[in-house]
């Protein structure tokens, strides 16, 4: 059939079409804003990371200890039975190094997004945070790195009382 | 189970672009009017219509299925839309297929559709909300974070060089040279030049990434009875499936896509494969970005783990080769309007199984061949098998 149609529908534009007004347009900037609930778990994460510790939850039917917590094992759908202390140290199980923001900035040094597989959990999984204190050419897969908290003072229970993790002295 | 069988007879696409003159609206009304004509059926003919586009907030347009329906030629007919992130595409003739297989009706359309467009700057700023409101998205994440991470895992996981990866995005690029409809079809583009391309969020380089793209598809499926009283060469939907992994990404193993592996058994299973790499001639699995094909062609047990991306070294997955994999082009090379370039993949298997290919023709009369989706938090497959 695309072998038999001589002509598809669809018109191109160009990018200066728009900037030049070729092309009517309207534009709407919409003001959203929401209030979300930290839930009972995140609540509980969020609470422990104010005082600076990671908290994760465990399964004793599939025996998972997992991070970030949550009531429900997704595995074996029941509650799950206890809230476990875990370490602020783990491994790099993968990162970027990344050069532009999401609306098209290009910062000259990358940002470094990393899933850090944290102690302590079973099987090893992990959480998304930063890597800092750290030369972007140096970053591995497999390298153990540790949380840098705000001092107590400025920690007001978010995943930013974690401001990075940097590589661990060993 | 009693299941009808299901034919795909008529397929209609627009264009991809970049930006298209025209609204949402009018490419499901260009996509749709050219697939009933295709297969000599009028709208009179149609029972039933279903849509497959992305979220309301990608076009600022709250009620986006209702507000395409009238393009896709739902009025006054029983009508649904649905959504599985980057899935929709191959998802939506699955949920048209269970329209006519369960033998509520004997013909429904299926519309794909996308405006990437709209949405200023970049569509990034829609695509955002998808990460976890209170322990990620305070990090402020870029979409491209996560295929980074996942492709870096894949490479590290088997030792793969990003030369090895390029080579898909060559290949579907040079395919789509071939597609009258492609936006970024480059017959002459080398791996230097993917490897030359700016760097976004390393491993993910410029042609590495699939384009923001407009565009729609639309097909036609018809009950068995239908089927052969109005199409001389109808295909077959022989098998679907569709599964979805946790969003705790985080959590998951990122190197393997085990959701598609489910997603595979399923539709391989109910169209009676046991050997999928011996009876399935041409495979379009999902390509946003190159190392994806490579991913789920493993997942789609097509290659052993890690076995992809050697196999596309040897030719092997080239138009001409023993298992061609995405002879439209692909996302790459196509674009990739995201339910719509689903939809692209289906279509393309359509065409390549009647023969009706052109300069894109795989050799050798294909038999059967699996189209493949794949999206949201990287946790979800969609599979779908058909044959001549």
């Amino acid at each position: 059939m695309t072998a038999k149609i001589e002509r598809f529908p669809g018109t191109y534009l160009k990018e200066s079409d728009f900037k030049e007004k070729k092309v009517l347009f309207t534009e709407w900037d919409p003001n959203a804003q929401y209030a979300w609930d930290a839930g009972v778990a995140i609540g509980r994460y969020l609470r422990e990371l104010k005082e600076g510790r990671l908290i994760g939850v465990r399964c004793n039917k599939c025996n998972r200890t997992v991070i970030p917590p949550r009531t429900v094992c997704e595995w074996c759908f029941r509650t799950m039975d206890d809230w476990v202390y875990l370490p602020d140290t783990g491994t790099v199980n993968t990162f970027s190094l990344c050069y532009v923001t999401w609306d098209m900035q290009y910062p000259e040094e990358p940002e470094i997004p990393a899933v850090i597989d944290i102690d302590g959990t079973k099987p090893a999984v992990g959480i998304m945070h930063m890597l800092g204190e750290v030369d972007p050419k140096n970053v591995q897969i497999g390298m153990k790195v540790q949380a840098v908290w705000k001092p107590p003072k400025e920690r007001e229970g978010s995943i930013l009382d974690i401001k990075y993790f940097k590589p661990l002295d060993e | 189970m009693s299941m009808r069988k299901v034919a795909v007879v008529g397929a209609g696409m627009t264009k991809f672009v970049r930006r298209a003159q025209e609204t949402g609206k009018e490419l499901s009304f260009e996509a749709t009017k050219m697939a009933l004509e295709t297969c000599d059926l009028t709208l009179d003919q149609v029972d039933c219509v279903v849509h497959g586009t992305a979220p309301d907030s990608f076009d600022g347009v709250h009620m986006k299925g209702e507000y395409l329906a009238d393009g896709s030629g739902a009025w006054r007919k029983p009508y649904t839309r649905c959504y599985v992130g980057g899935g929709t595409g191959v998802f939506t003739p699955i949920h048209g297929w269970y329209h006519v297989a369960s033998g509520l009706f004997d013909i429904c359309l299926v519309v794909c559709e996308e405006k990437m467009s709209s949405c200023q700057p970049h569509p990034q700023g829609a695509f955002l909300t998808i990460f976890d409101h209170t322990t990620e998205r305070p990090l402020e994440p870029n979409l491209l974070w996560i295929f980074a991470m996942e492709m870096n895992r894949y490479m590290h996981t088997y030792g793969l060089k990003k030369e090895d990866i390029a080579l898909v995005s060559v290949k579907n690029k040079r395919n789509a040279a071939d597609h009258p409809c492609s936006l970024l079809g480059d017959p002459d583009i080398t791996v230097e030049d993917v490897l030359n391309s700016p760097v976004l969020a390393w491993p993910v380089q410029r042609l590495d990434v699939s384009p923001v793209t407009d565009g729609a598809v639309a097909l036609v499926l018809a009950a068995e009875h239908v089927a052969r009283r109005i199409s001389d060469k109808p295909v077959w939907i022989e098998g679907v499936g569709w599964n979805l992994d946790t969003t705790y990404w985080t959590n998951r193993d990122l190197c393997y896509p085990r959701y598609v592996e489910k997603a595979a058994r399923m539709a391989y299973d109910m169209a009676g494969i046991t050997e999928p790499r011996k009876q399935i001639h041409i495979a379009e699995p999902y390509d946003p970005f190159d190392y994806k094909e490579l991913h789920h062609l493993e997942g789609l047990m097509l290659f052993d783990r890690g076995k992809a991306p050697e196999a596309t070294a040897l030719g092997i997955t080239q138009r001409d080769g023993d298992l061609p994999v995405c002879p439209s082009g692909g996302l790459l090379g196509v674009g990739n309007p995201i339910a719509a370039a689903g939809l692209m993949k289906v279509a393309e298997l359509f065409w390549q199984l009647r023969g009706e290919a052109g300069g894109r023709q795989v050799p050798g009369q294909p038999k059967r061949g699996v189209a493949q989706a794949w999206g949201d938090l990287m946790q979800v497959g969609t599979v779908i098998v058909m044959g001549a």
